[in-house]
């Protein structure tokens, strides 16, 4: 009678995703290629990742995509979305998402198998490409704040679209870490109100999706 | 062509006929009512009246995987939605085709909490393949059209169209079925041909190899379970099947090692821990199946041939996966099978079966029926299939204890013959299953194998069965417990058998009685072959409670969070006690 030792059936395991133990070879003895990293922790394998999606422009589309993600336990760090062709019949939704290489995986494939998607594609994967936010910072403050608020707005190329005698609001378009290091400045010098676009990425060179 | 003008009703039964739709299972109410006057005025749909929308779809369900067509069904807004879902969720868990229509509130009161209204689409999203709400009568036909498409293409599953009632009473343009497809939605089905050359060359030099057979073979169609069969036969490989899969490849042939998995083969489970080859086709790496993730089959090299690219690694990393349709991609092996003459490595080959032969010798599934004790459930089903097995024979099943002795003891040697909730696990599913698996072949014999809990899940169907005269078997495995639920009880509470005992229970015999039915019942082993013969003599419907001992559990078994070579081969082991916390919090 085959019967399970206590030290077997205590060994722990995670609850929802897997988490492969480094130890055990799960792979067979044929070669086919390099065999995923499994010797990391969860931490090192967590990788951000953009994704691109293109659909049909129809009710309930981005109800869709983010049932999905929010029904399988996926993060979404930014999601964009506005309708990109002439007819305004295809949309594009621009994703950041971030797991393990299981997991963008499976999300991009989760993704491909929505009847109303027309095309996933990898940003982050298939090699250099252009991420782009919009923000929208208030400032409010006086004397020597407002002239240094001012100064940094200029060195990070950032607009001044409103003001009035106690405050500026101020547009700035960039990568999300240029917005995130003005954001940071602007906090200690009396931002209230941050508002952000998200992010819409584009792959760069001649080539289309 | 010039496209006709007609009601959006009538353009509902227009788009079924031409979808060549001959049965549909429904209930009617408010928000349906025009689609129901344009049924009346009809003679080519026959519509089965059910009792509760529940059983409509896994009626459409039985039907479907019966007959490799698109189940339909037809319910009213709200309440008839919602009570639809556990149907629809079932049925995408087991990727049955399924066409759901529901009716809805008229578009300009849609948001106003009208009168049994709810947010369809909106509840319905997450349980179903794709969904539609038509606000435009023009659009209708197409989209009916592109539901049926949606359905039964790919990986396939359930589809919702919500129709509001004012769609349905205005005139608009029928449109036919363009077959052309879907714009965006265009599941790969021709493997990528060196991927098959891979798999061709794995398989040839395999010494330890063993195939694991899943569902996808049987939604892939009677072909693809034919050519699996050859590719089986022609390597000589052992074979498991999934509890979806069994009847893929015959049970009967030596080549069969039986289910695998939680309450699989002994045989089936080692061979799969020790195998060097895993050729799965058409199944998921189900938590049921795998148990333990990181010690599932170490040291193997697997090969996954899905149509569905998320089942490949979702929860089992493969080697080399082969996206495509089981019947295109396991036709375009053999055919390279044969052009390489490929002959396998015999001695390895003999050796392994050697190995496996001495697994089977422990004879995993071996119970002692004495005279007098109580009827063993093993024995009834053992021989249920014993009696029945020279018959076109169909078998739904409801969940629980009987459905694993169900797909332990009745042995399957053709597809399409067997009805069972594998993902979803609805209690309640077998006898309105049985009901569309009836409707769908009058003539064959169709036994719900059943449990004395599960059965009063969806009891009210033996008034459908009633109406329609339907000679339905049902086989109630009778232990007064829902007895998986006590097994693990048992197994990892202590014995503390909280809510689980079935108290209250009719008595069978007259309730089958009082819808016209028979009622048999069996107590002592010397009358189980009488019982059986005596329900086979029925015409009509027959309801039988074999009143079983209460204390029998389902062996063998990996408990939860075990590994396959850790499985459990009852009974009375002493390891039951030692089921870790973290086994027990993995249902």
């Amino acid at each position: 009678m085959a019967k399970p030792s206590r030290r077997l059936l205590n060994r722990a395991w995670s609850s929802f995703k897997p988490l492969f133990d480094p130890q055990q070879p799960t792979r067979g003895p044929h070669d086919l290629g390099p065999a995923p990293v499994w010797s990391k922790t969860l931490s090192e394998l967590i990788e951000r990742h953009t994704i691109a999606v293109l659909v049909d422009n129809e009710p309930g589309v981005l109800a869709r995509v983010i049932g999905l993600f929010s029904g399988r336990g996926y993060n979404i760090a930014s999601l964009t979305v506005a309708p990109v062709n002439e007819d305004e019949t295809v949309s594009r939704i621009n994703i950041v998402t971030s797991g393990t290489p299981q997991i963008i995986e499976q999300i991009k494939a989760q993704l491909d198998r929505l009847v109303p998607v027309r095309m996933v594609r990898d940003l982050t994967l298939e090699g250099r490409h252009i991420e782009r936010e919009t923000a929208l910072i208030k400032v409010v403050g006086e004397g020597a704040d407002r002239r240094e608020a001012l100064r940094i707005a200029d060195i990070f190329r950032a607009r001044v679209s409103d003001t009035t005698i106690g405050s500026f609001v101020f547009a700035l378009t960039g990568s999300p870490e240029k917005l995130d290091s003005f954001i940071e400045l602007m906090r200690a010098l009396g931002s209230v109100e941050v508002a952000r676009s998200g992010v819409v990425a584009i792959a760069r060179g001649g080539a289309a999706l | 062509m010039s496209n006709e003008r007609m009601s959006g009703a009538e353009i509902v039964i227009k788009s079924l006929v031409d979808q060549g739709v001959d049965v549909i299972f429904g209930y009617p109410g408010g928000a349906v009512l025009p689609i129901y006057d344009a049924l009346f005025k009809q003679n080519s749909i026959r519509h089965i009246l059910v009792r509760h929308e529940q059983a409509a779809v896994h009626s459409a369900e039985g039907y479907a995987r019966s007959t490799g067509k698109v189940g339909v069904v037809l319910v009213t807004s709200g309440p008839g939605a919602t009570n639809a879902v556990t149907g629809l969720t079932d049925a995408l868990m087991d990727s049955v085709p399924v066409v759901c229509l529901t009716g809805q509130v008229p578009t300009h009161l849609i948001g106003n909490d009208a009168f049994q209204e709810c947010d369809t689409t909106g509840i319905t999203r997450p349980c179903t393949k794709h969904n539609y709400l038509v606000k435009d009568g023009d659009k209708l036909a197409r989209t009916i059209h592109e539901a049926f498409y949606v359905a039964a293409s790919g990986r396939p599953g359930p589809v919702v169209v919500d129709i509001p009632k004012d769609v349905q009473f205005a005139e608009a343009d029928y449109e036919p079925p363009h077959g052309r497809g879907h714009v965006s939605y265009r599941p790969q089905v021709d493997p990528d041909g060196d991927k098959v050359e891979r798999a061709v060359a794995l398989i040839a030099e395999a010494k330890r190899p063993i195939f694991y057979i899943g569902g996808g073979c049987i939604n892939s169609g009677p072909r693809a379970c034919a050519l699996v069969t050859e590719l089986i036969r022609r390597t000589g490989f052992p074979a498991t099947m999934t509890l979806m899969g069994l009847g893929t490849f015959p049970a009967s042939d030596k080549q069969s090692l039986g289910m695998l998995g939680m309450h699989g083969t002994y045989e089936a489970n080692l061979a799969m821990h020790h195998c060097d080859v895993m050729i799965n086709i058409g199944a998921r790496f189900d938590d049921r199946v795998t148990g333990r993730l990181d010690a599932f089959a170490p040291n193997s090299t697997k090969i996954h041939i899905d149509i569905d690219p998320s089942s490949i690694n979702k929860n089992v990393i493969v080697d080399l996966p082969v996206v495509g349709d089981v019947e295109r991609v396991v036709e375009r092996i053999l055919a390279r099978w044969t052009e390489r003459n490929i002959v396998p490595d015999q001695p390895a080959l003999d050796k392994w079966w050697h190995r496996i032969d001495q697994w089977r010798a422990v004879d995993c599934l071996k119970f002692t029926q004495s005279d007098e004790a109580a009827i063993k459930p093993q024995y009834a089903i053992k021989r249920l299939y014993e009696l029945t097995k020279d018959r076109d024979t169909y078998i739904s099943t409801e969940v629980g204890q009987h459905q694993m002795w169900a797909a332990q003891f009745y042995h399957f040697d053709k597809p399409f013959h067997w009805l069972t909730s594998g993902g979803l696990g609805t209690m309640g599913y077998g006898l309105p299953s049985a009901v569309g698996v009836q409707v769908a072949h009058p003539d064959s014999l169709v036994i719900d194998i059943a449990g004395e809990a599960s059965i009063l899940m969806n009891i009210q169907e033996l008034s459908t069965i009633a109406q329609y005269r339907l000679p339905v078997k049902v086989f109630i495995i009778n232990n007064e417990y829902m007895g998986m639920v006590r097994q693990w009880q048992e197994l990892l509470h202590g014995s503390r058998y909280s809510e689980s005992y079935s108290a209250g229970l009719p008595d069978f015999v007259k309730l089958a009685e009082s819808f016209g039915a028979t009622g048999l019942r069996a107590t002592k082993p010397n009358e189980v072959d009488d019982v059986i013969a005596q329900m086979l003599a029925a015409d009509g419907p027959v309801i039988v409670d074999m009143v079983v001992s209460k204390e029998e559990n389902c062996f063998p078994m990996i408990p939860g969070g075990a590994a396959h070579n850790e499985i459990l081969l009852g009974p009375n082991g002493q390891a039951e006690q030692e089921a870790s916390e973290q086994g027990m919090v993995l249902v």
